[in-house]
């Protein structure tokens, strides 16, 4: 049946080029998503080569079939057809980089064990080049016994041999255990694969060998017989095994390995030539600087400030137009639709909370061409290396340090750049931290406050007291993220341990098309993914400040809670409808529990309503305080803020404790839907995103009930 | 006589003799196999992670990782 699409699997170590070789495959024709249930990324492509029709595979880079981690264990899973019923494939690209052979071909001869069609793709030919390694492909093909290509997939030539090899059918099914493991370690994986595997697991036969190979050698034997009922009798057929291993004189644990390489040596000894190994290659030069002791930090930190200054700067004017849009879009439809609930629902609810979205794209596109860059070029990993021995003292890894950085900017990116931490446990705990970095959402709320509570007395030469504010919120921010990282890695230092066995991949261009469309592609999971659950609560928002609607009395009446004794609902319906509204009921209803922080009513709606995004608590308090729009509308909010008094004590209702107070509660709470959509994406569950705002939101209450009640009884 | 790799911290070539401990299985598919040459190329600024150059390519180890690999000068 030729019209059948075929199967092709990609499968290599990190830093392999196997992306471009994706790529150039696919083009255009991928899909990203998630695999069903865990948060590693799936990518599918599709190609047709001489109008047979192939789906693309690209599997998480693995260094071993022997699965550690979450991510190895999916590209096994996938290799042997027991992923989510999926088939097996029908072709596995083997790719390997050709700089690096001796550790490339350890997965390759793993691979082969699986008994799938497989071929050799001996990538980055041109890096080897320039290391003055010579291969020789006829030879490792005669070793190895299967078809074996050398290319470069950077350049649409070799993509093109690559096509031409699939449509010849240049692969093969190798032998099985052509590395030759020792007699002893031989019978031990016939005892395993005969007494164990075979009577007892539902594993393909394809599979036999590596899960032989896999309980021989696991550390943690009883983790792989937990679902099993008869486990005790497992694990005394391992035990068995192991013991012939011993009596040869080796070692369970690395016998395998151990033979593996041999079988590389041989493999290489006469096909790869090295010339002049410690020849000092430009890659080493640059490292020499980059990694120095005092300059390699210095220059990760000037690396950052570049990054952040021209993320703000680039992405400001489009965001500045995508919310012109959004609002010149929403002002057309309420004037040109009739008025009523459905426009209402569309312009405040639906365009406001696409525009919610569509806001932070310009960040999320910039902060990730930065970061697929510097991943392209190799030098990620060098700030990983040395920041790693800092970020370990407070329970971080070296690799936190870009999304937390970008967490100034905005959580959201931030949180989607984390997928560069490889282990779970440092990627959960940068993540569950990160909203505490003051990000811009933050700024006009503290601009407004900072302006109307804090004065600008000088304290030494051009700094003020305002300027101390605004510096000590976002220092607070990075202390208490610090902290929270201490508190959390006790939680997790017992279940799982953090290997930090990073490779320092050579520099390199990086490939622009990679770099353009996995920063696409970012954009448009966010937008698709996190959009939906952002679109979702704000057309909740919008139902809690537009319900009950309330028909506008003809007499005026007096607020007692405000000092507007001239307030007439007939003037200002907005500020009307949104008190009585149930996010105005809540407010109120709310009052009493934040009484104590110094909060009132108004502020109760404020932080409902500033769910939706931070900066709207301005925009609340503006139409709470009917404040027209104009130019000036901050000046005037500031003054409204600073006049308004309570009726019954006289009292201003807003202090400068009461100011601090809400500032440290907006630097602390989980006041932000788009981060919990985010969340939600990138730790595929909810109970996460839901741990995050409780522990937040109850930090930010104590901390703020704290500063209210010290700072009010000075 | 064979020491840690986590105790010598000068740059420069060392052999490997053996690998232990938790995180022994995956040293050893990195290649860092008993007999192999390694060097290690220069420590990160607060003393650890550690660079080595092992089979042609760049690796960093923490100390924990470190301490698993026994080797003589």
């Amino acid at each position: 049946m030729a019209e059948e699409s075929l199967t092709i699997a990609l499968v290599g170590n990190p830093n392999t080029g196997k992306s471009t070789v994706f790529n150039g495959l696919t083009g255009l024709r991928q899909k990203i998503a998630n695999y069903p249930g865990v948060t590693v990324e799936r990518k599918v492509g599709f190609t047709t080569i001489d109008e047979q029709s192939y789906k693309v595979i690209d599997l998480p880079g693995t260094y071993s079939l022997n699965y550690k981690k979450i991510d190895e264990r999916i590209t096994y899973q996938t290799l042997i057809g027991e992923y989510e019923h999926e088939e097996a494939p029908d072709v596995v690209m083997i790719v390997a980089d050709s700089s690096n052979l001796d550790r490339n071909l350890f997965l390759a001869t793993q691979v082969m064990d699986l008994g799938l069609p497989c071929m050799l793709v001996l990538n980055m030919q041109d890096v080897a080049d320039d290391k003055g390694i010579n291969i020789d492909p006829a030879s490792i093909e005669d070793t190895l016994g299967i078809p074996v290509l050398a290319v470069s997939a950077k350049y649409k030539k070799d993509i093109e041999k690559l096509k031409e090899a699939i449509s010849a059918k240049r692969y093969s099914i190798p032998e099985a255990l052509r590395w030759t493991p020792g007699k002893n370690l031989r019978i031990a994986i016939d005892v395993v694969i005969d007494k164990w595997i075979k009577p007892f697991s539902s594993l393909p036969e394809r599979a036999h060998i590596i899960e032989a190979l896999r309980l021989i050698s696991d550390n943690h034997l009883s983790e792989a017989f937990y679902e099993y009922e008869n486990e005790d009798f497992g694990q005394k057929v391992v035990d068995e095994a192991r013991f012939l291993i011993e009596n040869e004189g080796g070692n369970p644990i690395a016998a395998e390995v151990l033979f593996r390489y041999d079988f590389i040596n041989e493999c290489t000894r006469d096909s790869v030539r090295q010339e002049d190994e410690d020849r000092k290659s430009i890659s080493d030069r640059i490292d020499e600087i980059v990694t120095h002791k005092v300059f390699g930090p210095v220059i990760f930190l000037l690396v950052l400030l570049v990054m952040f200054q021209s993320i703000f700067t680039w992405a400001t004017p489009f965001m500045d137009m995508i919310d012109l849009v959004f609002v010149e879009t929403g002002n057309w439809l309420a004037s040109n639709l009739p008025s009523g609930v459905l426009t209402s629902l569309l312009v405040d609810g639906v365009v406001a909370g696409l525009g919610g979205v569509v806001i932070f794209l310009p960040q999320i596109l910039f902060l990730f061409l930065f970061i697929y860059v510097l991943e392209g070029t190799g030098y990620m990993a060098r700030a990983a290396f040395v920041m790693d021995g800092f970020m370990t003292k407070v329970g971080l890894h070296g690799r936190s340090v870009v999304p937390l950085m970008s967490g100034f900017a905005c959580a959201i990116p931030g949180i989607m750049a984390t997928r560069n931490i490889e282990n779970w446990r440092d990627r959960i705990i940068t993540i569950m931290v990160l909203p505490f970095m003051a990000c811009s959402a933050r700024l006009p709320v503290y601009a407004l406050l900072i302006a109307a509570f804090i004065p600008d007395d000088r304290v030494f030469w051009f700094i003020d007291l305002q300027g101390i504010t605004f510096f000590g919120l976002y220092l607070f921010g990075i202390v208490m993220a610090i902290l929270a990282a201490i508190v959390m890695n006790q939680f997790f230092a017992k279940t799982e341990s953090s290997p930090f066995i990073m490779e320092l991949p050579s520099y390199k261009m990086p490939k622009w098309s990679v770099v353009f469309q996995n920063t696409f592609e970012r954009g448009k999971v966010f937008v698709t993914e996190a959009g939906k659950i952002i679109i979702a609560i704000s057309i909740v928002l919008w139902f809690l400040a537009s319900y009950p609607k309330v028909d506008i009395p003809d007499s005026v009446i007096t607020d007692t809670t405000t000092t507007e004794s001239s307030f007439n609902p007939q003037d200002d319906p907005d500020a009307y409808q949104l008190k009585n509204s149930y996010a105005g009921k809540f407010g109120n209803f709310i009052e009493p529990a934040i009484e104590p922080l110094g909060f009132d009513w108004k502020i109760g709606i404020g932080l409902i309503t500033s769910f939706a995004a931070r900066e709207v608590m301005v925009g609340t308090l503006n139409t709470i305080y009917s404040i027209q729009e104009s130019g000036d509308e901050v000046v005037t909010l500031k003054q409204k803020l600073i006049n308004d008094k309570n009726l019954e004590t006289g009292q201003p209702v807003y202090s400068t404790a009461t100011a601090i107070s809400l500032m440290i509660f907006f630097a602390l709470a989980m006041q932000c839907m788009s981060t919990i959509a985010i969340v939600r994406r990138e730790t595929n569950s909810w109970k996460w995103p839901a741990a995050m705002f409780f522990y937040m939101t109850t930090l930010a209450y104590l901390c703020s009930l704290a500063a209210y009640q010290i700072g009010s009884n000075l | 006589m064979p020491k840690l790799l986590s105790d010598k911290k000068k740059p420069g070539s060392c052999k490997v003799v053996n690998i232990q401990g938790e995180q022994a299985s995956r040293l050893l598919e990195m290649g860092i196999t008993p007999g192999i040459e390694l060097k290690i190329i220069r420590t990160a600024p607060l003393g650890f992670p550690i660079e080595i150059k092992i089979r042609g390519y760049l690796l960093s180890l923490r100390e924990s990782e470190a301490r698993c690999i026994l080797i003589e000068d």
